[in-house]
């Protein structure tokens, strides 16, 4: 199919379909088809993030709920077959790494089936071997993204599982060899939109902002919206991107702004192999509903690093969730607190107290920003809050946090009135338990040799069972 | 007047694990123009309203294209770590909406 588009030399723009900001978040079929009637040149998505936290990446588990994506899939697989252009799907399954590969795999299968689909499906793998960055660090490859903390041998080899984020290359490599479908673990999320253009030749600053923008779908247009589609039109010197509904407009505004979005500097926007220099971009109302872009500029790095991302599981989680309405409980909660916190490792003196945390967050007060909340003079006239225990087992956590609510429940303290308890529990049973909890363990870069092979890629048939 | 009569956008998120991303996008440039001019995101102010040191301020950067003034802080904590209040960095944005603005006469 590569090979089809090559043979038109004379390739003066490209058009690239993005649906969804997520796949699994939805989008109008209206709007999808009103893009396939542009005769795109590739539908391409990003189906994942680090922003929903470490759990999903540890547990190997998706963010996204998988009828969503299996209808997003559905929609999104066939119409690239019809059209007989590539499919492109990054950072599969949220967080990318095998098992989130395997599940949208599963899910690819059960269309293809259903559907009758043909064609080349290839698949890549993000993970990377955990000898190979243990070698890495000890040959000081690695390389903290302040404010990142140092790492040390415990963090990678606690990991449960470590992805990197690939660029385009591993994707050119995979369309060079006649993919029409491709499925790759965690991805830069621009990567899957630039990946064709800058294997026919356009500019890779260009393609990749315009990759930027493509991968929040309409998020980026005026209303925004992560669950409809917005199309881009890639030139030699400039892209445009437009929002496929009627009810959104792309504005200078909502592009630019969009710039700014999840980026701690939005001029310079670094990425596999490099970054993205947005100083001298310009951007231009052309009509109502589209935006111009140009002057965006690739500028490689010296040696090609990639992001690794992993995440460790820190214990098992429970929670209890209650309310108060007491003035005097309210006043004097942390001394409170402090009291069932005694009470609490006294009477579980044997279990070493470096094994779990008992947190309360309390809503009302500081339940939202925590040690960021500037405002501590404002009391409520009622908090809400959530006992939150982690612990070595799930086991500990329940008794733990049976503990810490039943003695909260009864706790007395000066003044007070309500004896028949100081908490309003919403439910029964009033603990829930939260399963694993995870923290990341890695964000750092390494640097690689051959970006195009630095992954494991694999062909396979879609009509393969 | 508020920063929140004279912003279209006042909103925080994170920025991978590890920062959290304040953006502030002005309804006019003047505004917008009026804001750089009076320094009125500084890193002293940032401190004050987030209770935070000066070297957890890691940059403030204006972007023209957007009328927008990002500024960007060290996460408490990494993204969903034990002690967590919000996973997103989406609802730290509040103490900005009531920064002083007054247009033409900073006080």
């Amino acid at each position: 199919m590569i090979r089809d588009i090559e043979a038109d030399s004379e390739l003066s723009e490209l058009r690239i379909l993005s649906p969804t900001a997520i796949l699994g978040y939805g989008f109008p079929e209206a709007s999808f088809r009103r893009g396939l009637e542009r005769r795109p040149h590739a539908i391409a998505v990003d189906a994942g993030s680090t922003d929903p936290g470490p759990y999903y990446l540890g547990s190997g588990i998706s963010f996204t709920d998988r009828s969503a994506v299996r209808r997003d899939l559905k929609l999104i697989l066939e119409a690239g077959r019809e059209l007989n252009i590539p499919v492109i799907i990054g950072s599969a399954g949220g967080a990318g790494a095998k098992p989130h590969l395997e599940w949208t795999l599963e899910i690819v299968r059960e269309i293809a089936s259903a559907s009758g689909l043909r064609g080349s499906l290839a698949i890549i793998n993000a993970d990377i071997d955990r000898e190979r960055v243990l070698s890495a660090f000890r040959e000081n490859g690695i390389t903290p993204l302040t404010p990142g903390q140092a790492l040390s041998e415990n963090d990678i080899t606690e990991s449960s599982q470590i992805v990197a984020q690939m660029g385009e290359e591993p994707l050119i490599a995979a369309l060079q060899d006649g993919a029409d479908v491709i499925l790759a673990g965690r991805s830069y999320d621009p990567a899957v939109f630039a990946a064709l253009p800058i294997s026919l030749g356009f500019d890779r600053g260009l393609a990749l902002h315009m990759g930027k923008i493509l991968e929040c779908a309409a998020i980026a247009a005026s209303p925004g919206s992560g669950s409809d589609c917005m199309l881009g039109t890639l030139y030699r010197d400039a892209f445009v991107v437009e929002p496929l509904s009627d009810d959104r407009v792309c504005t200078i505004a909502s592009v630019a702004g969009h710039s700014l979005y999840e980026k701690s500097n939005p001029y310079v926007l670094p990425g596999p192999g490099g970054s993205l220099d947005l100083t001298n971009t310009a951007f231009e109302q052309i009509d109502e509903r589209r935006v111009r872009v140009s002057g965006s500029m690739f500028i490689p790095a010296k040696s090609y690093f990639v992001k690794l991302e992993a995440a460790r599981r820190m214990g098992f989680r429970t929670i209890s969730i209650a309310g108060a309405r007491d003035p005097a409980f309210i006043v004097g909660f942390d001394k409170i607190v402090e009291g069932v916190r005694k009470r609490t490792a006294e009477n579980f003196r044997e279990i070493d107290q470096s094994s779990y945390t008992i947190r309360f967050i309390v809503y009302g007060r500081d339940g939202v920003m925590g040690d960021l909340e500037p405002d501590r003079t404002e009391i409520s006239h009622e908090i809400g809050i959530v006992i939150d225990v982690t612990a070595a087992s799930q086991e500990l956590a329940d008794t733990l946090c049976a503990f810490t609510r039943s003695t909260l429940l009864h706790f007395g303290y000066p003044g007070r009135m309500s004896t028949g308890g100081n908490l309003a529990l919403p439910y029964s049973p009033s603990d829930f338990q939260a399963g694993e909890v995870y923290e990341f363990s890695l964000y750092h870069l390494m640097a690689v040799e051959d970006p195009g092979n630095a992954f494991l890629r694999k062909m396979a048939r879609l009509e393969e069972r | 007047m508020y920063l929140v009569d004279a912003a279209a956008v006042i909103r925080s998120k994170n920025a991978g694990p590890y920062e959290l991303t304040l953006d502030v996008i002005f309804k006019t440039t003047r505004w917008f123009d009026h804001a750089i001019e009076t320094n009125l995101l500084n890193k002293e102010l940032i401190c004050q309203l987030y209770r935070v040191s000066e070297d957890d301020v890691l940059r403030i950067v204006n972007f023209r294209p957007a009328n927008a003034i990002k500024v960007t802080i060290v996460r408490p904590i990494a993204s969903g770590a034990i002690g967590e209040t919000d996973v997103y960095g989406a609802q730290q944005h509040a103490p900005l909406l009531k920064i002083v603005f007054a247009d033409g006469a900073p006080k």
